[in-house]
């Protein structure tokens, strides 16, 4: 049979981000699959060696923006490990609640869109509903929906008000039930476990070898998370769990993610009733000579930063590592074997942030079509369709 | 076990080897190592002490190119950081690819953006820079200067 190669992007609705995906397939079948990122590649590596160590805070927490806390969180912890020296405590509770109001909102985002790609429109609608309601708490706290512009080496720049708390706790407690409505609904629906059940597994030994990292790791059984195994700011003064699966498929992740945004509730419930009064920011003058790494638990996974300096106000080199980058080359592993209209949806189970990393296109040669995002999309929610008509015969 | 064991250990394994031993804070420790000696070495870490790779950096120094292979122990929380210094003319070294696959991207990503050569290695194209962009310029060395004339500019007002 002959091997037909169908392409998916750079530019098309399937992924939020451009990124360029060949998948060579044979009927229904894929056979292989070729990444080419780089399309939004902004050389921010290059411009932090000609800003100081203060001004390149704006520019890296633009480098993505739903997950915009990690990189700047990762970052200063970095530029203090240069010295090394630890921030005062309430800056550490601070950056821990914007930190995991993040992970909330940025779990909510890939649930709904993993919804609509399944063609469970539905389910996209209710999470960015209640998404709505996390963003206003950043804009309580920080002052704006995305950027919060909190960090800075050192402590973070602005405090929480005790006043704005009560209102914030009780917007916590408004989302926790349509959270749990949207897990059942999910565990509960036959034809979710169709489309989902494994599809796309990741072995623990393929999540091993090529360093997979996040929830991607830890839905196939890799007990890995930075905020356990080397925990930083608050993460080891208050009581959590981690959340690991089985499986590795694509219904582990879904699960995997839905269940961790419970946990973080939880987290900012516990930062925020034991805040304690303080200082918020060590003014450090000087950075010494000296290397530093920082890392985080970003929603997608570990982000590590590396900063060398030499004394003057600028760093030397500065690396920027997202977790993303880690994760990507496991499509090789997951995506081969699969049919094509699961691609979208095992395409979209590691969260893939390119403008953390970089996209994709499905080329049929054998029958002379080009599927763009769209076909895609719309095949994916066809074979729903179909499973939907099957179970309810 | 814990971390003085290790780092003990590692360091009578490989005592011709280590140039440099920095223990800067309990959760980091710098080691400076030959370059030859970069696939025992991460060969060691991968499989006795089941060590996770995070990334690697290279970077420009004056005199020198020096790449820094880092990896994390998760049991006993210490960050280690090997480091090789290279020559500046032609910098080259023996791919950790056929051991590590998570190191494919990095060592493409190093390749195009310093010139490294790494031996061995797989499947060296470009990863993120354009395919047009022209051979031997590399955009991370000191030495880089705007080449493209007609590029768009945006200085701002």
């Amino acid at each position: 049979m002959s091997k037909t190669i169908v392409p998916i992007g750079p530019y098309h609705p399937l992924q939020e981000e451009p990124e360029f995906f060949t998948l060579t397939v044979e009927g229904e079948k894929v056979v292989d699959i070729d990444v080419r990122i780089g399309y939004n590649h902004r050389g921010i590596e290059k411009l932090s060696e000609r800003k100081s160590f203060d001004q390149s805070t704006f520019v890296i927490e633009r480098i993505c923006g739903i997950c915009s806390t990690s990189h700047p969180f990762a970052y200063t912890q970095a530029v203090e490990d240069v010295i090394p020296v630890e921030v005062p405590e309430r800056a550490q509770y601070i950056r821990t609640v914007i930190g995991e109001a993040e992970r909330i909102h940025s779990h909510l985002l890939w649930l709904g869109l993993a919804g609509h790609f399944l063609g469970y429109n539905t389910v996209y609608m209710w999470a960015w509903k209640i998404r709505e309601e996390v963003l206003d708490i950043m804009e309580i706290l920080s002052g704006n929906r995305n950027n919060y512009a909190m960090f800075k080496p050192g402590g973070v720049r602005r405090d929480f008000r005790s006043e704005d708390i009560p209102l914030v706790l009780k917007k916590l407690d408004s989302i926790v039930p349509t959270l749990e409505m949207l897990l059942k609904a999910v565990t509960d629906d036959p034809v979710f476990h169709a489309r989902t059940k494994g599809v796309g597994i990741l072995t623990k030994q393929a999540a091993i070898d090529f360093c997979a990292l996040g929830p991607t790791s830890r839905a196939s059984g890799v007990e890995r998370d930075v905020r356990k195994d080397a925990p930083y700011a608050a993460y080891d003064k208050v009581d959590w769990k981690m959340i690991t699966t089985q499986n590795g498929d694509v219904f582990d992740k879904v699960v995997v993610r839905i269940l961790e945004k419970l946990e973080s509730v939880k987290i900012i419930k516990q930062c925020l009733n034991h805040l304690p009064e303080g200082e918020i920011d060590l003014n450090i003058a000087d950075i010494p000579p000296g290397e530093g790494i920082g890392v985080h638990e970003a929603p997608r996974g570990e982000t590590f930063h590396y900063v060398r300096s030499d004394g003057t106000n600028r760093p030397v080199r500065h690396k920027v590592r997202a977790p993303t980058f880690m994760n990507l080359p496991t499509y090789k592993a997951t995506v081969v074997g699969e049919r094509i209209a699961d691609a979208t949806i095992i395409l979209a189970a590691i969260d893939p942030c390119y403008c953390c990393t970089e996209r994709m296109s499905v080329r049929d040669t054998h029958r002379k079509k080009l599927y763009n995002g769209e076909d895609l999309i719309r095949l994916s929610q066809e074979r729903t369709e179909k499973l939907r008509g099957k179970y309810q015969k | 076990m814990i971390r003085e064991e290790v780092l003990r250990q590692v360091q009578e394994r490989f005592k011709d080897d280590i140039i440099d031993f920095f223990d800067k804070t309990p959760k980091r420790v710098f080691i400076e190592i030959k370059p030859e000696s970069i696939t025992e070495v991460v060969q060691y870490i991968l499989k006795e002490r089941a060590a996770r790779f995070n990334i690697a950096t290279a970077l420009d120094a004056r005199y020198h190119t020096e790449i820094i292979y880092h990896f994390t122990i998760e049991d006993i929380n210490l960050l280690i950081s090997f480091r090789v210094k290279l020559d500046k003319k032609k910098p080259k070294i023996d791919s950790i690819t056929p051991i590590l696959e998570g190191a494919n991207w990095i060592e493409r990503e190093m390749n195009e953006m310093l010139g490294i050569e790494f031996v061995g290695h797989p499947d060296m194209r470009r990863l993120l820079l354009a395919d047009d962009w022209p051979e031997g310029i590399y955009p991370l060395r000191c030495d880089y200067k705007e080449w493209d004339e007609k590029a768009i500019r945006d200085r701002g007002i």
